[in-house]
C-alpha cells in the first residue's frame, strides 16, 4: 500500500469516528447521563459535608489512640 | 456559594497552594521582563550595554517565564485541584506531586540562569539546552503519571470533561516536547537539532503551534470547564457540546502548524493544508467559547457583582476574538501582509494576556480563599480594580500592535513604479515608535494589576483563620503531618 491509500483510509476512519462521537454525545439515551456528569462539580460539596462528619469521628479516634500510645 | 471555606482533609492541597503562589510570582516576573523589553524597543539604551539585559537574550526569558513559569504553574495548580475535586479522591502520589513542583521550579530557575547567558538551542519557545530539556521531560512524565494515576483511582464513575482537556494537554505536550527537542549534544551547553532544513522548521512549528494549541488552549480550556461553571454556580451550558468540542479541537489542532511557515521553503501543499486546517479550527474554538459564555445564560446579572466571574467571562471573549483572528491570519494572502509584523505580536498577546492570563487570574482568585480556608478574597474591590487594569492594559496593547502591524505590512510591501521599495526598514521602525510607547503603557497596566493581585492574595493568606468547628480541626491535623 502506498502512502496515499493509507492516508485516505486514515481520513475515513477519523471522519467516521468523529461522526460516532457526535452521535454518542447527542443520542437522547445518553442525555441523563451527561446531565449528571455536568453536575459532578457540585456533587463534591454535598459529599464533603458527609465525609467531614465521618472524618471528624475518625480523627477523634486517632487522637485518642495517639494519646494512648504516648501514655 | 462557591466560595466556601471548606478545606477537604483528604485532598493534597499543599502542592496546589505551592503552584498557585508561584503562578502569581512568576506572572509578575515574566510580565515585568515583558515591560522592560517593550521599553527597550523605543528606548534601546535601556539594555544599559549589559549583554545579559539585551533584547535578544531577555526575549526568550520573557516568553519562557510567562508561558511555562506563569502558565505552567497555573496549569499544575488547577489540574491537581480539579482532578482531585472531580474524582473525589486524593492525588495518586504526594511524592510525585512534590517532585513535579520542585522539578518544575528547577527547570524555570535553570532557564532564568541560562537564557541571559546566551545559552540557547535557538528554537522558538524551546530555547532551553539539552540537559534542561531532559529534566523537563522527566518532570513532565511524572506529572502525567500522577494525573492519570489519579483518574484511575477516582471514586466517580464519569471523568468530568475538564479532565479530558487536561489529559490531552499533558499527553500532547509530552510528545511535542520530546519530539521537537531531539538533538545531538556536542558539549554540556550546546546541541544541534536532529532535524535539518525544512524538516527542522516543520518540526519546530508542529511543536510551536501545538504549544499554543495544547499548552495554552486545551489546558486552559480544562480550567475554563471547571472554574466557569463553579464560579457561576450552575452547570456548563451544554455538556454534550463540550464532548464534541473536545474531539473536534484535539483532532484538528495538530495540523495547523504550517501556517507559521507560509511562503517559505516548506512545500506549497503543506502550507495550504496548514491554512485549511487553521480555518476549520475556528469552528470548535467558537463552539467552546459559546459553551463557556452561555453557561451564564439566565444569570447574567452575576457579572455585575462578581469581578472573578467577569475575569473568566472576559477571558472567553478574548479567546473568541483571537480564535477568529488566528484562522484569518492563517489565510495565505492575509499572512502575506501580517507575517513578521507587530500584528502577530498583537494576536499572541490578545490570546496570552486576554485569554490565558485572565482565565488564570480568575481561577487564582477563586482558588486562594478555598486553599487557605477563607470565606473570600481579602478585597473584592481590589479584584475589580485589577479587572479594569488588566482589561484596559490588554486593549491598549493589542490595538497598538494592530495599528503598528498593519502599518508595517503596508510600508514593507509598497513599491515605486520602477520596482524599488518605497520605504526603508528604518522608516517603518520610526512609524511604529508611538505604538511601542502605547504598548509599554498597556503592559504597565497589566503588571500593576498583577502586583495588586499579589497584595490581595498575601492579605487573604495572612488573614486569621475563620473559626469553623470541624474545618479548623482538620486543618490543624493536616498541618501537623
Amino acid at each position: 500500500m502506498d502512502q496515499g491509500i493509507i492516508g485516505s483510509i486514515y481520513t475515513v476512519i477519523v471522519f467516521v469516528a468523529f461522526i460516532g462521537a457526535i452521535w454518542w454525545a447527542f443520542n437522547s439515551r445518553n442525555k441523563d447521563k451527561f446531565d449528571d456528569a455536568a453536575n459532578i462539580i457540585f456533587e463534591e460539596e454535598k459529599q464533603e459535608k458527609q465525609e467531614k462528619q465521618e472524618k471528624q469521628e475518625k480523627q477523634d479516634n486517632n487522637q485518642s489512640s495517639k494519646k494512648d500510645q504516648e501514655s | 456559594m462557591s466560595q466556601t471555606s471548606q478545606v477537604h482533609p483528604d485532598y493534597n492541597y499543599k502542592v496546589v497552594r505551592q503552584f498557585t503562589i508561584m503562578t502569581v510570582v512568576w506572572g509578575i516576573v515574566g510580565m515585568t521582563i515583558g515591560v522592560l523589553l517593550a521599553a527597550q524597543l523605543f528606548a534601546p539604551a535601556l539594555n544599559f550595554d549589559i549583554p545579559y539585559l539585551t533584547y535578544s537574550r531577555l526575549r526568550p526569558l520573557h516568553t519562557n517565564s510567562v508561558i511555562f513559569a506563569f502558565g505552567g504553574c497555573a496549569l499544575f495548580a488547577t489540574s491537581y485541584y480539579i482532578v482531585q475535586r472531580t474524582c473525589q479522591t486524593r492525588l495518586f502520589s504526594d511524592k510525585l506531586a512534590a517532585f513535579t513542583f520542585w522539578g518544575w521550579q528547577a527547570v524555570i530557575v535553570s532557564a532564568v540562569i541560562t537564557l541571559p547567558l546566551g545559552l540557547t538551542s535557538s528554537k522558538e519557545y524551546a530555547e532551553l539546552e539539552w540537559p534542561i530539556d531532559i529534566l523537563l521531560a522527566i518532570v513532565w512524565i511524572a506529572y502525567c503519571i500522577n494525573f492519570f494515576g489519579t483518574l484511575v483511582i477516582r471514586k466517580t464513575s464519569h471523568i468530568y470533561v475538564a479532565n479530558w482537556f487536561l489529559g490531552a494537554f499533558m499527553l500532547t505536550v509530552a510528545v511535542l516536547h520530546i519530539g521537537n527537542s531531539m538533538a545531538v549534544p556536542v558539549s554540556m551547553f550546546k546541541s544541534y537539532s536532529l532535524y535539518a532544513g525544512a524538516v527542522d522548521a516543520m518540526m519546530q512549528w508542529w511543536y510551536g503551534h501545538n504549544a499554543v494549541g495544547f499548552f495554552l488552549t486545551a489546558g486552559f480550556l480544562g480550567m475554563m470547564y471547571y472554574f466557569v461553571p463553579k464560579q457561576a454556580g450552575r452547570p456548563v451550558y451544554s455538556y454534550r457540546l463540550s464532548i464534541v468540542h473536545f474531539w473536534a479541537l484535539i483532532s484538528l489542532y495538530i495540523w495547523a502548524g504550517p501556517h507559521h511557515l507560509h511562503y517559505t521553503a516548506l512545500p506549497d501543499w503543506t502550507q495550504s493544508l496548514g491554512m485549511v486546517m487553521s480555518i476549520i479550527l475556528f469552528v470548535p474554538s467558537w463552539g467552546g467559547m459559546i459553551n463557556g459564555i452561555m453557561t451564564l445564560s439566565g444569570a447574567w446579572h452575576k457579572l455585575r457583582t462578581d469581578p472573578i466571574l467577569r475575569f473568566l467571562i472576559v477571558s472567553l471573549s478574548f479567546y473568541g476574538m483571537s480564535t477568529f483572528e488566528g484562522p484569518m491570519m492563517a489565510i495565505k494572502t492575509v499572512n502575506a501582509l501580517s507575517h513578521y509584523t507587530d500584528w502577530t505580536i498583537g494576536h499572541v498577546h490578545s490570546g496570552a494576556l486576554g485569554w490565558v492570563a485572565m482565565i488564570t487570574i480568575g481561577s487564582v482568585y477563586h482558588l486562594v480563599p478555598i486553599l487557605y480556608g477563607q470565606p473570600k478574597m481579602y478585597s473584592t474591590k481590589l479584584i475589580n480594580v485589577h479587572f479594569w487594569l488588566a482589561t484596559i492594559g490588554v486593549v491598549l496593547y493589542i490595538v497598538a500592535m494592530w495599528m503598528s502591524g498593519v502599518l508595517q505590512g503596508m510600508m514593507w510591501r509598497a513599491v515605486n513604479s520602477d520596482g524599488t521599495l518605497t520605504y526603508s526598514f528604518v522608516e517603518s521602525l520610526e512609524a511604529s515608535k508611538p505604538f511601542y510607547v502605547v504598548r509599554f503603557i498597556g503592559g504597565l497596566f497589566v503588571v500593576t494589576g498583577m502586583l495588586i493581585m499579589a497584595y490581595n492574595c498575601y492579605k487573604t493568606i495572612a488573614a486569621p483563620k475563620v473559626q469553623e468547628d470541624t474545618i479548623d480541626a482538620s486543618l490543624a491535623i493536616g498541618g501537623a503531618k
